[in-house]
């Protein structure tokens, strides 16, 4: 009979495995589901996640999807790390897109070169202090960040509704529910000529080396998986759990709302209410699928944004609703927790001889 | 303002605070065996659609309500093989459920959106139930009065019973209830199951009978606020009813001020108003708290391996 046997030291290579099995189980469950529901469950597959990667003229639209999910990832993954839970980066995402929209807008028909940095300044700023609140109020009050940062999600949605709706709705707009246009120097520059890739790419890659040169070289780094890991270790050790509470809080705030705005200054170029797409609850997936590590994030962000592609694809291919692409995401995250006991513990087959 | 207006202001009221009320009694007894499910939402959005479903291809709404609970609890066992059997993360799971739940809700209720079915009816004779002051009382349907019942029925079930006491010591200190000799595993998979079972009909009151009909993230993080409210019930389930019927008074505000064409305050702030009213709880639960915690279950959201 098979049985689970407790390993005496967790397997480095499951650790890095897990997530490849992960992703194996994830197309082949989907096949199985979807062609039980009617769809041709090959394909579907085939276009989700291979389509992508095959054809070079997706490049471009997976990188512009993989950079804010990168980068919300990579601020959440540190949280994680010292057990501080905000999935509420939706809400810091929207927020830094409406502090540098605000930015844009007070600076309509300005020129020069420092009203983007003004802008992403705005952008990291509001995502901050979204996420500040959660911060004080589980360390001031040992309320959870969980539930605070996620009713704050639902606040800054129907904010950026109020705005686009209301004050800031273009008046040259034909009623539409949505800001001016920002102008050219208040949109991400093109990295190459007419294509969608923007300055968001290289600054994901950059942010992610920092994350793990952060994470892996400094003593900040180990405070937070200390108090992660062991927070009776980390209060003899001097390590402030509230200072970890405080620091990763803002670290990912900070991120989202920077990644809120690249979106907003880049594919959008203006705010309107179909701005928010859940990059903030996928890149939760993308955390765990990357290990919590900086570098496997920047793999995870890849293949997160694939499911984003390829789901178009195969809207067009196999006819898949776009809800699809959700199913996926989330028989993935189902895949990568359940994979994880592999790491914990192996297969054995139970002999009579042994007792 | 006349009594039939107030009334129609309470009926309302019970309407907005029933599915929130079930999943958080739920969510209260799955907590009570210390097991943390995060995933109320997605249990919902899933009992929600299968609701919708199976009462729109059938046209009976209380095989729809059946299908409610089976998908509850089916989505539920998702989450009990992965921290239970599996031994994953109890936060990262129960986000990944509703993760889950938002998806498959939207891929199956694609081809519900749009269509209408009848709304759960009362469950008395149109002589008490259309009555104009005796409907406060007798007017409501049939989910109403059984979510009532099991608020009682929870509540002398943790106080009174064996099987209740057995249950919060798996919550409390599952090492000492698994050396005893009670099955730690088996009864969480049983708490879980309610749990789910009591998300999935709240879930299936949204689309049976507040709205009724089947649109994306039809429940708008109200199983987030039912989370919320275990922990202002501070896992008692008469103060649980007390919450609930607050939220409802809440929302109910929102919904009469929308009507009453409230212009001063645009309708996307008073949308804010449940979110932030969580919110305040939490943080005034906190601050009103005098002991060191919160009278939580105290193995709430740690795996336990019996090996």
């Amino acid at each position: 009979m098979l049985e689970w046997r407790r390993r005496r030291e967790p397997s480095t290579a499951m650790l890095w495995l897990s997530p490849l099995i992960a992703i194996a189980l994830t197309m082949l469950l989907g096949m199985i589901v979807f062609t039980a529901m009617g769809y041709d469950g090959f394909h579907a597959v085939e276009s989700i996640f291979l389509t992508p990667f095959l054809e070079p003229q997706r490049w471009a639209d997976l990188g512009v999807k993989a950079a804010p999910l990168v980068m919300i990832a990579l601020g959440l993954a540190i949280g994680f790390r010292a057990n501080v839970w905000n999935i509420g980066a939706e809400g810091q995402y929207i927020m830094g897109a409406i502090a540098g929209t605000g930015v844009a807008l007070a600076t309509h028909g300005m020129t020069g070169w420092w009203i983007l940095p003004a802008m992403a300044l705005a952008g990291i700023l509001g995502g901050m202090a979204w996420a500040a609140v959660p911060a004080f109020l589980r360390v001031r009050l040992q309320v959870s960040e969980i539930l605070t940062s996620l009713m704050l999600t639902y606040v800054a949605v129907q904010g950026l509704y109020y705005l686009v709706r209301g004050p800031w709705k273009d008046p040259d707009g034909f009623n539409f529910p949505q800001t001016k246009m920002f102008s050219a120097d208040q949109t991400l520059p093109a990295m190459m000529e007419g294509s969608l890739v923007h300055l968001g790419i290289p600054a994901a890659l950059l942010i992610a080396v920092v994350a793990w040169l952060l994470m892996e070289k400094t003593t900040a780094g180990y405070a937070v998986k200390v108090v992660g890991l062991a927070p009776a270790a980390a209060r003899h050790g001097g390590f402030s759990a509230d200072k970890v509470t405080w620091a990763t809080l803002l670290a990912s705030g900070g991120l989202a709302g920077l990644a809120g705005l690249f979106e907003a200054a880049g594919p959008f170029g203006q705010l309107t209410p179909q701005f928010p797409v859940g990059y903030g609850f996928t890149a939760i997936i993308v955390a765990f699928l990357g290990r919590l590590n900086p570098l496997g994030i920047v793999f995870g962000g890849v293949v997160l944004a694939a499911t984003y592609v390829g789901g178009e694809i195969a809207q067009t291919t196999v006819r898949l609703p776009q809800a699809a692409t959700g199913m996926f995401q989330a028989l993935l995250l189902f895949m990568l927790l359940a994979t994880d006991v592999l790491v914990k513990y192996r297969v054995a087959w139970r002999s009579k001889a042994l007792p | 303002m006349t009594s039939a207006i107030l009334v129609s202001i309470f009926m309302t009221l019970v309407a907005a605070s029933t599915p929130i009320l079930l999943a958080a009694l739920g969510e209260l007894v799955t907590e009570k065996a210390g097991v943390l499910n995060l995933g109320v939402e997605g249990m919902m959005l899933c009992g929600a659609v299968a609701g919708f479903a199976i009462a729109f291809s059938t046209g009976n709404t209380g095989l729809g309500l059946l299908a409610a609970i089976v998908a509850g609890v089916a989505t539920a066992m998702i989450f009990a093989v992965l921290t239970l059997s599996l031994t994953a993360n109890q936060v990262a799971t129960g986000l990944a459920l509703t993760i889950f739940g938002i998806g498959a809700s939207s891929l199956i209720g694609a081809g519900f959106v749009g269509r209408t079915i009848m709304r759960l009816g009362p469950v008395f004779p149109a002589a008490l139930s259309e009555h104009p002051l005796l409907r406060a009382v007798f007017g409501h349907d049939i989910v109403v009065y059984l979510s009532l019942a099991l608020v009682l029925g929870v509540s002398l079930f943790l106080r009174k019973t064996r099987a209740g006491l057995i249950l919060r010591a798996v919550g409390e200190n599952d090492a000492s209830a698994h050396a005893i000799g009670y099955p730690v595993i088996a009864i969480r998979y049983g708490a879980i199951a309610f749990g789910g079972a009591l998300a999935g009909l709240g879930g299936a009151y949204f689309s049976l009978a507040l709205t009724p009909m089947w649109a994306d993230r039809l429940t708008a993080g109200r199983g987030w606020i039912a989370l919320a409210l275990v922990v202002f019930a501070a896992w008692r389930p008469g103060r649980l009813l007390l919450g609930a019927y607050l939220f409802g008074a809440v929302m109910t505000l929102e919904l009469q001020a929308k009507a009453a064409g409230v212009t001063w305050l645009a309708p996307e702030i008073l949308a804010m108003a449940p979110y932030l009213a969580t919110i305040a709880v939490l943080t005034m639960m906190s601050l009103g708290r005098r002991t060191g915690r919160l009278d939580a279950p105290a193995c709430l959201g740690k795996p336990f391996s019996a090996s």
